[in-house]
């Protein structure tokens, strides 16, 4: 296998079939099993998280007018629960229900309205965009250098493989205003500011195109939360602008703080282009493997952060049901015991502290990590055989 | 459009901005499902067995509904195993019933996916989705007519719908009826066939028992000379025929040879299917399959619509009727050749578009199911 030395790991052909057909066997099985109680689970989450959108609305709404009567200590108690609900709303949306419907993990249940084909999520960046950033060009080259655009999202330097540059000094303070305005830095994604100011005509149109989709997209969601929605409290519209502007800014950083989990703390790979070459599926799977890290949590937890917690078993199956990470999390840790693969999880101060720490360090030049982004993993050859032979 | 009706769309769209990306009527679902506008469900209100493999089931349909005319079908959906199918069935409550309510009267098929669990699971209180009333298989308002129903077994429904709209309104014109079913406790609706002909002189029926116990040998089916003997002026009455395809054919075949063919009107449950030739072969499918996921290889038999060889394979394409009128299912081809059930003719020109409701393999094929036409 040539495509195989540049994995930083030295797997046996066999094994690495071995280990493609058990992850296969995990896969369909777990597909083989999705009945009534996954289809119960995705509908209540949608109608929690409906619910609590518009209880949350109201809330602020109501509060915001109280504030300015006699009720002002009710006013500000509404206005501050219905603020931290409507973050959670919007985040339950975005995460653990638009990334995975559009994901296609609930296409099975064949229902117009909860389809990867419909979706539009509560969110600035238009569906149809982030479906070909994230499903077909993250998804497809995670982590490979010069192909995946989420290693450092074009912007941070979050590896010594990126060659450096002044301007990654200031690199700590976008980073931070990424952090803030994170759901203008996923609609802008897919637009390319190379391609609108010396691309051929073609690409430029393209980008144009690419643009208007997110301008009328982003119109439509800024209208709702600091137009329309404050325009029912009257006078106390601005409380209840600032009230969204911190709803959204709380999704904002923590779909930036999870997600940044996925694949940057210490221990995840990153990979040369040549690695993709003749890559089988087996390798395929390795290569998703040591390319994400998965976050230790609570069920709570995992629902909050939209089963991105589990990234590791979500970049191995990406259209299974979200709710269905958590079990197979265990077959996997499994699998990569008995193989001596590493399995990259830790709790969310770990994960989170070493991704921020990398993008402190690396907005200097140098560092020195391999193409590995960690130690090399040596897979023992007798143990493998062992484990081929059993 | 009107300048009202462009100010009134113009509202609804500022209405709408407030639950953008969604609709408002997607929180309206939160309080009554019967109120969204997005999409049409029901709310079953009652079931009721009308013999031991016959349910009806009534239905309150959400507020999008427009009223059906009598004869008409509805495409109902129902969750199983997390999986969402659709059929068709005749509405066989009268559009004049005052209370909103529309009824669905479900036999059990053999082999039937969804007419069992309809039968025996749906519970009171559930909703499932719902089309809007469709089909041709009414009876004109605006000419008199003299009707001659020949129904089989849940064939009634459609018939029942009108019987019992003439019976409220009180116009019921001279209906003639002649009603199969294998059994006297197999006839469904037995009960209100009788007691309209009680209530009025212009409706008879009649009901043949093909199987009954003690009846005469071999299957009592419909012929020429039964029709005769129920049904003397069959030749002065318009038919609307409902039932399996072998009745269909034979009513239709008895009416053609007569020089009336013009007269009969028929309602199919399923597709009308040509008879294969027995050396026809299936073969080996392949669908393609949405995503990353790999391709799913099964086998076809030669007269096993791909729609079902892929739900056996425990794939969900989408789909609607069943039977060959939606083109909701419609898929293209991408090697290989399959034959049109209905039609016989194979098609193997890569790329063309296959119902794969009543198409099945003719050799081995590949299907594309992620794109749709």
């Amino acid at each position: 296998m040539h495509g195989q030395p540049a994995l930083p790991l030295n797997l046996d052909p066999d094994v690495l079939a071995a280990i493609g057909r058990e992850l296969d066997a995990i896969y369909d099985e777990t597909i083989a099993s999705l009945g009534a109680p996954d289809e119960a689970y995705i509908r209540r989450v949608i109608k929690t998280q409906r619910a609590l959108a518009l209880g949350s609305r109201v809330a602020i709404g109501v509060g915001a007018v109280l504030r300015r009567s006699k009720q002002r200590r009710l006013g500000t108690a509404l206005v501050g629960l219905g603020t931290v609900a409507l973050g959670s709303a919007k985040i339950l949306e975005n995460m653990e229900i638009g990334h995975n419907v559009m994901h296609g993990q609930w296409d099975w249940l064949n229902d117009p309205d909860i389809s990867s084909t419909t979706w539009e999520w509560d969110n600035v960046c238009p569906s149809d965009q982030w479906k070909h950033g994230h499903n077909v060009v993250h998804h497809t080259w995670t982590n490979v250098m010069g192909k995946d655009r989420d290693i450092g999202y074009e912007i941070l330097r979050t590896t010594s493989e990126r060659p450096w540059h002044p301007v990654y000094l200031a690199q700590p303070v976008y980073n931070t205003v990424l952090m803030l305005l994170f759901e203008f830095g996923v609609g802008l994604h897919e637009i390319d500011p190379d391609k609108i100011v010396s691309g051929t005509s073609e690409e430029k149109a393209t980008q144009i195109e690419l643009l208007r989709g997110f301008v009328a997209k982003m119109s439509r969601q800024m209208a709702k939360d600091y137009v329309l929605w404050p325009s029912l409290s009257a006078k106390a519209a601005p409380e209840v602008i600032a009230a969204n502007l911190v709803a959204n800014i709380i999704r904002n950083v923590w779909s930036y703080l999870i997600i940044f989990c996925g694949h940057f703390p210490d221990g995840v790979h990153v990979f040369a282009n040549d690695v993709v070459e003749g890559e089988t599926r087996p390798g395929w799977y390795v290569r998703q493997l040591l390319g994400s890290a998965n976050i230790a949590g609570s069920s709570f937890f995992h629902l909050m952060s939209g089963n991105l917690s589990h990234q590791i078993e979500h970049h191995l199956f990406p259209d299974m049901p979200s709710s269905r990470y958590p079990e197979v999390s265990r077959r996997v840790q499994n699998v990569c015991e008995r193989y001596g693969l590493p399995y990259n999880t830790g709790g969310f101060g770990r994960q989170i502290g070493t991704t921020l720490r990398k993008i402190w360090r690396y907005s200097l030049p140098g560092g020195n990590d391999s193409l590995a982004n960690g130690p090399a993993i040596e897979v023992t050859p007798d143990r493998v055989s062992s484990l081929s032979a059993a | 459009m009107s300048l009202t009706a462009r100010s009134s769309a113009v509202a609804r769209e500022i209405v709408n901005l407030f639950a953008t990306p969604l609709r408002v009527s997607h929180y309206v679902e939160l309080v009554n499902p019967l109120w969204t506008s997005h999409r049409l469900q029901a709310r079953v209100e009652d079931v009721r067995d009308e013999t031991a493999d016959a349910r009806t089931i009534t239905l309150r349909p959400g507020r999008n509904w427009r009223r059906h005319r009598a004869g008409q079908h509805v495409r109902v959906g129902l969750s199983i195993d997390g999986k969402r199918y659709t059929r068709t069935y005749s509405i066989s409550s009268s559009p004049e019933r005052r209370d909103g309510c529309i009824t669905i009267t479900v036999k059990i098929l053999d082999g039937g996916r969804m007419s069992g669990h309809l039968v025996r699971k749906l519970a009171v209180g559930s909703y499932v989705p719902l089309g809007l009333p469709q089909g041709d298989f009414v009876v004109p308002e605006a000419r008199p007519v003299r009707p001659l129903f020949i129904t089989a077994g849940s064939g009634i429904t459609p018939a029942m719908s009108m019987l019992r709209t003439w019976n409220i309104i009180g116009n019921m014109p001279d209906v003639k009826h002649v009603h199969y079913a294998p059994h006297s406790y197999d006839v469904i609706f037995g009960n209100e066939m009788r007691q309209i002909a009680g209530a009025t002189r212009r409706y008879r029926s009649e009901v043949v028992l093909t199987r009954e116990i003690g009846g005469p040998p071999g299957e009592n089916h419909f012929s020429a000379e039964q029709l005769e003997g129920l049904c003397p002026d069959w030749a002065d009455r318009e038919v609307w025929v409902c039932g399996p395809q072998d009745l269909i054919d034979a009513v239709e075949a008895h009416y053609h040879a007569a020089g009336l063919a013009g007269q009969v009107h028929s309602e199919r449950f399923r597709a009308a299917l040509v008879e294969l030739d027995p050396d026809a072969e299936g073969g080996a499918v392949t669908f393609v399959t949405q995503g990353d996921g790999p391709d799913v290889h099964t086998n076809g038999a030669a007269a096993t619509p791909l729609l079902r060889v892929a739900e056996d394979a425990g794939l969900n394409p989408e789909h609607g009727c069943r039977m060959g009128i939606c083109h909701t299912c419609d898929v293209p081809l991408v090697s290989g050749s399959v034959r049109d059930l209905r039609t016989g003719a194979v098609i193997d020109e890569a790329g063309s578009s296959v119902q794969i409701c009543t198409a099945a393999a003719a050799s081995d094929c590949v299907i594309d199911l992620c794109t749709t036409n």
